[in-house]
């Protein structure tokens, strides 16, 4: 890991859990640590727990059980002074329609004791040609810069964006990730919540899979994606395909793991120009028909795969 | 807190105490005027009421009694006698008998007059006022026209001025209803709407304080009922030339008391409610009976003696009351004390309330 022990802690959680209703375990026993300027991401399925974990602790939910520090601080004691410190931007907030951006973001500007200036944070999320215009008029991707600016209005210390770019264009997207980005080079701590795997991949530094409230694998992306056994993947179909074929392609040389989803079978290799040739032989020698064969790097996609047998964005 | 420097050298603003509130304040207002059904319920909708039905139930000049005589022998001689008697306030019409009983069962006239030789048989009905004062004029008439002279002498001056008529009863309690609802919907409608869009939860994610959210909210209230006041009252001066007896500044008082007190009436009803129908509801629900029992559009002593006593212990009851007694009789707050007491009363009550249920997501 990039980050050495005399780094800052700036969140820490342990063991967090959260029951609703005393029925459904949203979260089962999760643990993070968020250093200094880090971009730390939690990646996962929707209902995975990422909401509930980040509103925890953003302070907005109550935790069943478990520790959650802030700066060092809990908020139970100290709630007043971590608001000072965090900017948050919920899934989904509607701001008042009928306020300009100006205005919503003198309204957000006014609860911090120290703001930033208005004008040099509309200008930062390049809204100055929105300035005056009214909340409601604003399209999808201006509304959620808008919500991350008032968040940085309050010159947060760590920035949470639960979901940032769901529902974007593409365009819009980057521009969040710039901002993103802009904000952790002056020395921001960002935690996000994304179910877009390349979101996580190119934005953050470390990533924590979170499925059924728990955290199944942790690192950065590199080490997450080496953790499945390859730095490629081997995509193919067979036609007809062959029953319970994954015990063979794990004999094949290079190979790290194997996964059959939808016809399609998915190796993980570390070198596909031994894997290939390979098992272009076996299809020969078995007169199977290829009727699909692909390659391409290893993705957080696949690592979630790999661990769950299910895609990121299954329901 | 540890005071870490922050990460780099930013430009800061340092805000103080009240910032927060003075935004949160002018956010309120700028939503509210840049909303036009506000503007209209508000401002226009009072006054719209106020004239129409100030029209409708304007003190007419009084209206000619209609008689009817069945034509009999010497009908035409009653007829005579009731025109001589009484020209200016009673029509007299001659028609057959089935027909005249016919057209005063319909209301067609006030009163029959069946002429039985020299004697006359009224026929009305006791149920109907202007049957009753159609005899009672008719048979004055008669009298006065037959040669009968009053035993006590009599006269009578007009008195219709400002005060006792319709429109000065209307008017205060058109504020005290206004006063209601929009405190009500006011306030109720606006927090189910931003705890529905997550605004609340956002706002509770920011350093705010609750307590100053919750007083800028309250405070536009009272600005725009100030507003309203000033507009419902003045109308009434200038449309209907109604006098105000009483001090602004004790009108004013209780406008304020009655916005605040149905302000927290509509926190406590949005304080849970997640859905826009489910608050809306609600408040009809709670406003319903104040509408019909709380002596807006007549007065509440019309139900009978033993639920009056429940009916005073209503808020808006106490606030019509209070308006009315400053407005219309000049009456000072202390001789208020009881309504003023009740709206007290209920207002702290469902602040303590509705702060304890308030759910802030």
């Amino acid at each position: 890991m990039a980050f050495t022990m005399q780094e800052q802690v700036v969140v820490r959680c342990r063991d967090l859990r959260k029951t609703y209703e005393g029925k459904v375990e949203a979260v089962r026993g999760l643990d993070l640590t968020i250093y200094a300027g880090q971009c730390y991401g939690l990646l996962g399925p929707n209902g995975a727990g990422k909401t509930t974990t980040i509103e925890i602790l953003e302070g907005l939910l109550a935790a069943t059980s478990g520790t959650v520090e802030i700066l060092g601080h809990t908020w139970r004691d100290h709630a007043p002074q971590l608001r000072e410190s965090i900017g948050v931007s919920l899934q989904e907030t509607r701001l008042a329609e009928k306020l300009t951006v100006r205005e919503t973001l003198e309204l957000f500007g006014g609860f911090y004791h120290h703001a930033r200036p208005v004008a040099d944070v509309i200008e930062e999320l390049s809204l100055t040609e929105k300035a005056d215009a009214w909340v409601g008029k604003l399209s999808g991707g201006q509304k959620q810069r808008l919500a991350i600016a008032t968040a940085l209005v309050g010159n947060p210390r760590i920035l949470f964006l639960d979901e940032p770019t769901t529902g974007l264009d593409p365009q819009s997207r980057r521009q969040v990730w710039d901002i993103v980005r802009r904000f952790q080079s002056e020395g921001g701590t960002v935690l996000l919540t994304t179910h877009y795997m390349d979101e996580a991949e190119r934005l953050c530094d470390y990533i924590s899979i979170v499925d059924h409230g728990q955290v199944i694998a942790a690192g950065t992306p590199p080490e997450l994606i080496s953790g499945v056994g390859g730095q490629h993947c081997v995509e193919f179909a067979l036609d007809p395909a062959p029953p319970n074929a994954s015990d063979l392609w794990r004999t094949l040389p290079g190979v790290g793991s194997a996964q059959a989803n939808d016809g399609i079978t998915t190796l993980t290799v570390e070198e596909p120009h031994r894997t290939i040739p390979a098992l272009l032989a076996l299809v020969e020698q078995n007169h199977w028909r290829l009727s699909q064969l692909t390659t391409r790097q290893s993705s957080l996609e696949d690592v979630f795969v790999h661990l769950t047998g299910r895609h990121l964005r299954e329901e | 807190m540890t005071t870490e420097p922050t990460t780099t050298a930013r430009p800061i603003v340092v805000h103080g105490r009240w910032t927060g509130y003075r935004m949160l304040l002018l956010a309120r207002l700028r939503e509210l005027f840049r909303e036009p059904e506000v503007i209209f319920w508000i401002f226009l909708f009072p006054i719209l009421l106020a004239l129409g039905l100030g029209v409708a139930f304007r003190n007419k000049p009084p209206e000619a009694t209609r008689v009817v005589i069945a034509v009999q022998p010497g009908s035409e001689h009653i007829a005579e006698l009731l025109r001589r008697g009484d020209a200016k306030s009673l029509k007299v019409e001659l028609q057959p008998p089935a027909q005249a009983a016919q057209n005063f069962r319909l209301g067609k006239f006030d009163l029959e007059l069946l002429p039985q030789g020299d004697a006359v048989e009224y026929v009305y009905d006791p149920a109907r006022p202007e049957s009753v004062l159609a005899r009672s004029i008719a048979d004055s008439a008669l009298q006065t026209a037959a040669g009968s002279r009053p035993a006590v002498a009599t006269t009578s001056r007009v008195n219709s001025e400002p005060g006792s008529r319709y429109i000065d009863f209307l008017i205060p309690g058109l504020l005290g209803m206004n006063l209601m609802g929009s405190g009500m919907w006011g306030i109720g409608f606006a927090l189910v709407e931003m705890r529905q869009r997550k605004l609340l939860k956002r706002y509770v994610a920011t350093p705010m304080r609750r307590g100053d959210f919750l007083l800028a909210l309250a405070s536009s209230r009272l600005i725009l009922m100030i507003v309203e006041l000033i507009l419902v009252l003045g109308f009434g001066i200038f449309a209907f030339h109604m006098k105000v007896l009483g001090s602004w500044a004790a009108i004013a008082l209780v406008t304020c008391l009655g916005a605040l007190t149905f302000a927290a009436l509509g926190l406590l009803t949005a304080s849970r409610a997640q859905k826009i129908e489910t608050a809306s509801g609600i408040m009809n629900v709670v406003m319903m009976p104040m509408w019909i029992f709380s002596g807006i559009f007549f007065s509440y002593e019309r139900f009978p003696a033993a639920v009056i006593p429940v009916i005073r212990l209503l808020p808006l009851t106490a606030l019509n009351d209070a308006l009315r007694a400053i407005i219309l009789e000049g009456s000072s707050l202390a001789s208020q004390a009881a309504p003023l007491a009740v709206l007290t009363v209920w207002g702290a009550l469902c602040f303590f309330f509705a702060v304890r249920f308030f759910r802030w997501t």
